[in-house]
C-alpha cells in the first residue's frame, strides 16, 4: 500500500481514459493500450512522490511500456522465426510530456463510441466504459454490480476480444447521433445502478458519481448536442437530492424530502446545463426527464409542485420514448394533478407491469387515497413482494401497516 | 478483414418466381447490391442456397460418420444464402450487410478467421 493510493486512483480515474484512447489510437491497438496503462498505474504505486503533472508521467511511462511490451513481442517473433527477416517496430520518438484536453478530443470519443458499440452487449459495454473510459479497476466494478470479480474479468476479456476479433473499429461513424445514444443509454444505466444502490455506499464506488463524469466528459467532446446535456443535468437534479432520499436506511419519499438538505448549488449547476440543453432546440428524452426533475428541484414545497406541467411533460416522453414505465409515471403525475380517480383510469390502461414493483406500490398509494384501504393494502403487499431493495421493502412494510391500521 | 454474411430466412415464406408482379424488379435490387460489392473491391464469393430439404449432414462422432438428411441445426430460420466480403472493420461490414435489398431477415456477421486460399 503506498501512501499514495488517493493520487493514484485519482491519476487512473481522470487520466486513465483519456491516455488509454491516445495510446489505443496511437499503436491501433485497445489491449497493448490497456496493459499499458495498467503496468503504468502498477508503476506509480513505488512513487516516492507526486509527479509534477501526473498526467503527462502516465502517459509518458504507459508509452515506454507500450513500446517494450511490441519490442519484447516482436523479439519472440523473431525467435520463432529463426531471425530470417527483421521486423521494424514503429519509430521510436520521445512522447510529448503534456497532454492538452484539446488533444485527446477524437481519441476519447472514439473510445467511448467502441465501449458503447451495439456489437457488444449490454452488460458488456456498460463494463468496458467503466473500466477503459472511467479507469475503474475490476474489483471496484464488480463490487458496484454485486458481481463476482472473476465473471466480470471474464466479461471484459470476452468484449475485448470481440474487439480484436470481430474488428470493431476505434472509429468515429457516419451515424455519430445514433451511436451516441447507445452511449447516453450506457451512461444512464450506469447512473441509474448508482442511485438505487446508494443507501448501501460506503466501499462501493459511487456510480452516480462516475456517470456524471463520463456525462460531463462527453458533453465536452459535444457540446452541441442536446441530449447530452439532458442526460448531465437529469443525473445532476437526481444527485443534488440524493442526502435527502434516506434517513438512516429508510427511503423517503419525493413529497416528504426534507429540502433544505437539497444541494442548491447542484440544482443551480442542473438548471444552467438544462437551460443549455433546451437552448439548442433540439428535443429529446433525456431532456424530458431533466425537465420534470427540474420541476421537482425548484419546488420550494412538495404542495409548490407544477404537476398539471409535469403530467404534460410525461404525455410528450410518452409520445417521445413510450414505455409502459412512462405511462406509469404520467398516471401518477395525472393523479397528483387532477386527483386520484383520474391517475387509476390511466393506470389501468398501463400493460406489462404485472412484475413491477412501483407499479403495484403506485397502485396501492392511489387506492388509498381514493378510499379503498383494502384494495390499496392488497396492492402495497404484491409490491412488496416484489420489491428487491432492503429500504423499499421497509419502506412498503410501513405502508402496509399504516393503510391497514 | 473478411467477413462471412449469413443470410437467415424462414423458408415458408414465399418464393419470387420468374414471371410473378415484381421479379424483375426484386432481381435487379440484388443484381445492383452485387455490382455494388464487386465494384467497391468488396466481393469474395457468394451465393444462394437451394432449400434445407435438399441439405445432406456428415455427423462425425469419434471418426464414424453417419450420412443424415437435413440440416445440422432444425431451426425456425435457415440459413438461405451467404457471402463473403472484405470490409475494413466491423462497421463496414455491418453497413454493407445492411444494404441488402431483404425486407424481412437475418443476417449475422462472422469475422473469418482464416481462408487457405486467401492473396
Amino acid at each position: 500500500m503506498s501512501q499514495f493510493d488517493e493520487a493514484v486512483t485519482r491519476l487512473a480515474r481522470e487520466e486513465g481514459g483519456h491516455v488509454l484512447a491516445l495510446l489505443a489510437h496511437r499503436f491501433g491497438d485497445l489491449d497493448l493500450a490497456d496493459e499499458a496503462v495498467q503496468d503504468a498505474l502498477l508503476a506509480a504505486a513505488s512513487w516516492e512522490a507526486v509527479p509534477a503533472n501526473p498526467a503527462g508521467w502516465l502517459y509518458t511511462v504507459a508509452h515506454n511500456r507500450a513500446v517494450d511490451r511490441l519490442r519484447r513481442a516482436a523479439a519472440e517473433r523473431r525467435r520463432l522465426q529463426a531471425a530470417s527477416y527483421l521486423i521494424t517496430l514503429p519509430e521510436e520518438e520521445e512522447p510529448e510530456m503534456i497532454i492538452e484536453r484539446s488533444d485527446v478530443g477524437d481519441e476519447h470519443l472514439r473510445l467511448v463510441l467502441l465501449c458503447c458499440h451495439p456489437a457488444l452487449d449490454r452488460d458488456a459495454q456498460v463494463a468496458l466504459t467503466l473500466r477503459l473510459v472511467g479507469g475503474l479497476t475490476t474489483p471496484e466494478i464488480a463490487a458496484a454490480y454485486l458481481v463476482p470479480e472473476a465473471t466480470l474479468a471474464q466479461r471484459i476479456v470476452r468484449a475485448k476480444r470481440k474487439i480484436r476479433d470481430a474488428g470493431i473499429p476505434l472509429s468515429i461513424p457516419s451515424s455519430l447521433s445514433e451511436r451516441v445514444e447507445a452511449v447516453l443509454t450506457v451512461l444512464y444505466l450506469i447512473y441509474n445502478e448508482g442511485y438505487l444502490s446508494r443507501s448501501s455506499a460506503g466501499a462501493r464506488v459511487d456510480l452516480v458519481d462516475e456517470s456524471i463524469r463520463l456525462t460531463s466528459a462527453l458533453a465536452s467532446q459535444l457540446p452541441s448536442n442536446a441530449e447530452v446535456l439532458g442526460l448531465l443535468a437529469l443525473e445532476l437534479y437526481g444527485r443534488a437530492r440524493t442526502s435527502s432520499r434516506f434517513v438512516g436506511d429508510q427511503l423517503v419519499l419525493l413529497e416528504a424530502q426534507d429540502r433544505t438538505t437539497w444541494d442548491f448549488a447542484g440544482i443551480v449547476e442542473a438548471n444552467q446545463v438544462l437551460a443549455s440543453a433546451l437552448a439548442l432546440e433540439v428535443p429529446g428524452a433525456f431532456q424530458l426527464q431533466a425537465w420534470i426533475a427540474s420541476q421537482h428541484a425548484n419546488a420550494r414545497t412538495a404542495a409548490d409542485t407544477d404537476w398539471p406541467a409535469i403530467a404534460s411533460a410525461y404525455a410528450q416522453l410518452l409520445e417521445l420514448a413510450p414505455s409502459p414505465v412512462v405511462a406509469l409515471n404520467r398516471a401518477v403525475a395525472v393523479a397528483m394533478a387532477d386527483g386520484a380517480p383520474a391517475g387509476l383510469a390511466l393506470l389501468d390502461c398501463v400493460t406489462g407491469l404485472d412484475d413491477y414493483h412501483l407499479y403495484w406500490a403506485a397502485r396501492g398509494e392511489l387506492l388509498a387515497k381514493a378510499g379503498d384501504p383494502d384494495a390499496a393494502a392488497a396492492a402495497l403487499r404484491r409490491a412488496r413482494a416484489l420489491a428487491a431493495n432492503p429500504a423499499e421493502q421497509r419502506h412498503l412494510d410501513r405502508r402496509i401497516a399504516a393503510v391497514s391500521s | 478483414m473478411e467477413y462471412m454474411l449469413f443470410l437467415g430466412e424462414t423458408e415458408t415464406r414465399a418464393v419470387m418466381m420468374p414471371g410473378d408482379p415484381g421479379f424483375d424488379e426484386y432481381m435487379a435490387s440484388w443484381t445492383a447490391y452485387n455490382q455494388k460489392l464487386i465494384d467497391g473491391g468488396h466481393w469474395i464469393g457468394g451465393g444462394r442456397l437451394q432449400p434445407t430439404e435438399t441439405a445432406t449432414t456428415i455427423r462425425r462422432v469419434a471418426g464414424k460418420d453417419t450420412v443424415v438428411d437435413g440440416p445440422f441445426a432444425e431451426t425456425k430460420e435457415q440459413l438461405g444464402g451467404y457471402y463473403v466480403i472484405s470490409a475494413a472493420d466491423l462497421d463496414e461490414a455491418l453497413a454493407l450487410a445492411a444494404g441488402m435489398p431483404f425486407t424481412d431477415a437475418a443476417i449475422e456477421v462472422r469475422p473469418i478467421a482464416f481462408r487457405p486460399d486467401a492473396g
